[in-house]
């Protein structure tokens, strides 16, 4: 295929490119500059290059915060990927009932705040933990609980990005091997691995880069492990020196960076693309193997649910581990955390990240992977979506603040509305839908955008009567992605919100905060409530439209 | 460029004379209740707790219907880097109940404006600072209390504490909590006042031996007396208010205050230097040191800023004699010191164990 260059500055697409990227300057590279370039300066504003980062070398309790921040994220990254491999392969290539079962399950650490997690695991690890109390101490506290909060947090990220990446694949393969002759060891490695290896390696480096940033684990079961996110909360909030938190802040930065070197190493030449022609894969019957995927699958679908279940003892107990009388006390919230209009807030603002960010995610992904714009702005494009995954919340809120709340920007207005909660959550969960949205548009066929050029029908119509109902599974996977993480997220909120609009997750942090365990417990299971509903409409929603595809398909057959 | 430049310059200058301006009026207008508006709509930045400001807040509604307050609560970290960040162009009128050693912080970044609140005078001068006119003033102290687990104390054996020394008996190792000074304000005025109360030297000297029996350092304040509560530690070095909410709801715990006296810092009101001071601020600022809301907070903090002495449960005698002569320009001079050599010693000490 030949590549067409930079010169088609006034095809539509490139102008959408464009004007797409620069508000993602504007939302990203601008606020973060606000903030950054204070790392280059001294408390009272004078330019004093790199010193700030010389003492923070040369302060050996500080630089050893980078050494356990790796520690950690690569066993996450291993552990993760390899479960969410697994499981999703379960799910897509055997024949285990269930499926639906097991696939919501999953999805489970999604639906609630990474502070809850930790809370499970203090109920179930904790010195009065459940399972410490059977006799089983595995020393919660530190790297031990840090690492397990992770992947409790990560494994549903990287069960979806297999699940996506193992349902796109053509079926014809398997069939050429298996009448090639070739054992189910061969065609694994030799069909199975390539298709998702591109999944495989972002899949690495998104776990990775999510455990690297991530500030709620560490705060809640970390004890005194300590890593890059705490010494940023421990500069920013706790001695309140902003100059110090922007060093910490670019040091976070830097598996963004290497990730988009290894993306684009590994993607050059890697085309994961399958075929208009493709056929679904017929799974072969193998009572051994799925027995195998029961156990594992059931075994993880079982922790998972164990996690649930201690928030419910958690949520109904009086006083735990002291009073175990039944209650239902904790359900009655104090007006104080906002009580239901808190609740009302945070579906809004969800559903309005969900929105925006679905259609400026898949929109500006569709113009990266498949669009004929230039190369220099679809690499600005990949650059800038890689980034969002190495911010910590923390940094996104207080960049937003430096930024947006200077007088001079003509932004400023949006301060305090739900607007600005809405563009951090957009900009703060980027990264995910980003990789979801291209691989499941790198799978489709390029024949599409080509026949319909040779036709003369413009992108857009190609784009909206072709790509999107191809993608319309990732694309509401995306749209649920955004939701469910808003409706859960504090660390960039808890600096963004103001005081007429309160969201809920902040509130279980005030209550967690407020050693009101029990409440934290009992308002994460009416935010599980929420996301389960949520899920649900989704469900019915993809139904529907599978169900109107069928029929459509049918048409089409009976016309053809 | 140079248009922008201009208007840049031509846009400081007035804001410059408008500053100066209003620093220049705003010393007749202490006692001049006419500026105080009893109407509008007020944005607060507090760290108080939840439930405390909906009770103290019922109390100002009732004298104040006309007057709506907008609250913005955080952890008194997060609500201080926040007033920070915001600092050039405030968001806030007026912060409420935070710690006084924030409010100097900020005070030394221009953050804060000078009001003297009608009865400033009732608030003893160590509790208010000392500018000519006031930049903040302090409404009630929190000092450090240790927060035992009866029940987990007693299945463990340990020792009755009632001095600092107490702590440091090796039965308790790996059973105590304490916050992280780097990261809380609790952990800090803890350390200072240790420092304090023997001296350098013997100081650090002591908290080396403590160090061996902490289990972990937290990064919130309240967190240690909340991990006792619930039996994750036996002892935690926490707030007196964190363990005795806890004890009120049921938690086995006790609250001890050390015989050599607390550490302590003061939660604090201050008025936000901004180019329009909302005249609702005033009479925010005059209510929230007023005799209905000092009887108030006394019901949290029983250590409150006037001179008013009375009985206090959980504490025995006068809870004022508790407090150490906390020296708080010597806390804040060597504040970055302290926290540098703490960090050397127990923060990397803490990761060579792992």
């Amino acid at each position: 295929m030949r590549r067409l260059d930079g010169t088609g500055g006034l095809k539509p697409g490139s102008i959408t490119m464009t004007v797409m990227t620069m508000c993602f300057v504007v939302i990203l590279v601008c606020p973060l500059y606000s903030l950054f370039s204070k790392a280059f300066l001294a408390a009272d504003g004078t330019f004093v290059g790199l010193e700030n980062y010389i003492e923070y070398f040369s302060t050996p309790s500080l630089s050893v915060s980078i050494g356990n921040t790796i520690n950690v994220s690569v066993s996450t990254a291993l552990i993760s990927t390899i479960l969410g491999f697994v499981y999703a392969y379960g799910l897509t290539r055997t024949n285990i009932k269930g499926k639906q079962f097991f696939r919501y399950t999953a999805l489970i650490p999604l639906f609630l705040p990474t502070v809850v997690h930790g809370l499970s695991l203090v109920y179930l690890f904790g010195t009065q933990g459940v399972i410490t109390d059977m006799g089983w101490d595995i020393e919660l506290y530190g790297r031990t609980g840090i690492i397990l909060s992770e992947i409790i947090y990560t494994f549903p990220q990287a069960f979806l990005m297999f699940y996506i990446a193992f349902r796109y694949t053509d079926g014809r393969l398997y069939d050429a091997a298996e009448t090639m002759g070739c054992g189910n060891f061969k065609k694994f490695r030799y069909i199975t691995m390539p298709s998702v290896k591109y999944t495989l390696i972002n899949c690495l480096f998104v776990c990775f880069t999510l455990a690297f940033t991530d500030f709620g684990a560490p705060k809640v079961v970390g004890g005194s492990y300590n890593v890059l996110a705490t010494d940023i909360y421990k500069q920013v909030a706790g001695q309140f020196d902003m100059n110090m938190g922007a060093v910490v802040g670019t040091l976070l930065l830097i598996p963004a960076i290497i990730s988009f070197g290894i993306d684009r190493l590994t993607s050059r030449g890697a085309d994961d693309s399958i075929s208009s022609k493709a056929s679904t894969l017929k799974i072969k019957k193998s009572v051994s193997r799925d027995l195998v995927f029961y156990i594992v699958c059931g075994g993880m679908s079982l922790c998972l649910f164990i996690m649930v279940g201690v928030l419910f003892m958690g949520a109904f107990t009086e006083y735990y581990p002291y009073k175990m009388g039944f209650t239902f006390e904790h359900f009655s919230f104090s007006e104080s955390t906002g009580g239901i209009q808190s609740f009302i807030n945070s579906i809004v603002m969800s559903l309005l990240t969900a929105v925006l960010g679905t259609i400026f995610v898949f929109v500006y992904a569709y113009l990266i992977e498949r669009s004929k714009s230039s190369r220099v702005l679809k690499n600005i494009g990949r650059l800038l979506s890689s980034v969002p995954l190495a911010l910590p919340g923390m940094v996104i809120g207080l960049s937003f603040i430096f930024f947006f709340n200077s007088k001079s920007n003509p932004l400023n207005f949006i301060y305090g509305t739900v607007i600005i909660l809405v563009l951090a959550n957009i900009v703060h969960f980027y990264s995910v839908p980003f990789v979801t949205a291209s691989s499941a548009l790198k799978k489709h066929d390029r024949d599409y955008e080509n026949v319909a050029d040779s036709m003369k029908i413009p992108a857009w119509k190609s784009f909206t009567k072709v790509i999107v109902p191809l993608s319309l599974p990732a694309i509401l996977e995306i749209f649920l992605y955004y939701f469910m993480n808003s409706m859960v997220t504090v660390s960039a909120v808890v600096f963004l919100y103001s005081a007429q609009f309160k969201v809920a997750s902040i509130a279980i942090t005030h209550m967690e905060e407020a050693g009101d365990i029990a409440q934290a417990a009992a308002m994460s299971l009416l935010i599980l409530l929420v996301n389960i509903i949520a899920r649900g409409l989704y469900e019915i929603v993809v139904y529907k439209i599978r169900k109107k595809g069928e029929s459509t398909n049918e048409n089409r057959k009976s016309v053809v | 460029m140079k248009k922008k430049l201009l208007s840049v310059l031509l846009s400081v200058t007035v804001l410059a004379s408008a500053l100066s301006f209003t620093a220049c009026s705003d010393k007749d207008k202490n006692g001049n209740t006419d500026e105080k508006a009893t109407e509008g709509e007020l944005t607060v930045y507090t760290a108080l707790e939840d439930e405390q400001v909906s009770t103290y807040l019922e109390d100002f509604n009732k004298k104040y219907p006309d007057i709506k307050v907008n609250v913005v609560r955080e952890s008194t970290g997060i609500i201080t880097a926040k007033l920070i960040a915001e600092k050039d162009n405030p968001q806030a009128d007026v912060v409420w109940g935070t710690a006084a050693s924030s409010m100097m912080v900020l005070d030394d970044q221009g953050g804060l404006k000078g009001y003297a609140p009608e009865g400033v005078e009732r608030i003893l001068p160590e509790f208010k600072s000392d500018k000519d006119t006031p930049t903040w003033v302090g409404i009630d102290a929190w000092e450090t209390a240790i927060v035992v687990n009866t029940e987990e104390a007693e299945k463990l054996n340990l020792p009755e504490i009632k001095s600092y020394d107490d702590l440091l008996d090796p039965a308790f190792k790996g059973h105590i909590v304490m916050s992280n000074p780097n990261s809380s304000g609790t952990g800090f005025l803890t350390v200072s006042a240790v420092l304090q109360l023997m001296g350098e030297d013997e100081g650090w000297e002591y908290l080396d031996k403590l160090d061996e029996n902490i289990a972990m350092y937290t990064h919130s304040g309240s967190k240690p007396a909340k991990m006792a509560s619930s039996g994750e530690c036996a002892v935690g070095i926490s707030f007196g208010y964190a363990g005795l909410s806890q004890k009120e709801d049921g938690a086995p715990v006790e609250v001890i205050f050390l015989e050599e006296g607390s550490g302590w810092d003061l939660e604090a009101n201050a008025l936000i230097n901004k180019d329009e001071i909302n005249p609702v601020a005033y009479t925010f600022l005059d209510w929230a040191i007023s005799d209905s809301a000092m009887a108030l907070y006394k019901e949290n903090y029983p250590i409150i800023t006037t001179n008013d002495v009375g009985e206090y449960e959980g504490y025995e005698g006068d809870p004022l004699e508790q407090l150490i002569e906390n020296d708080f320009s010597w806390a804040a001079s060597s504040r970055d010191d302290i926290l540098k050599t703490w960090m050397e010693k127990y923060d990397a000490k803490s990761e060579a164990e792992e």
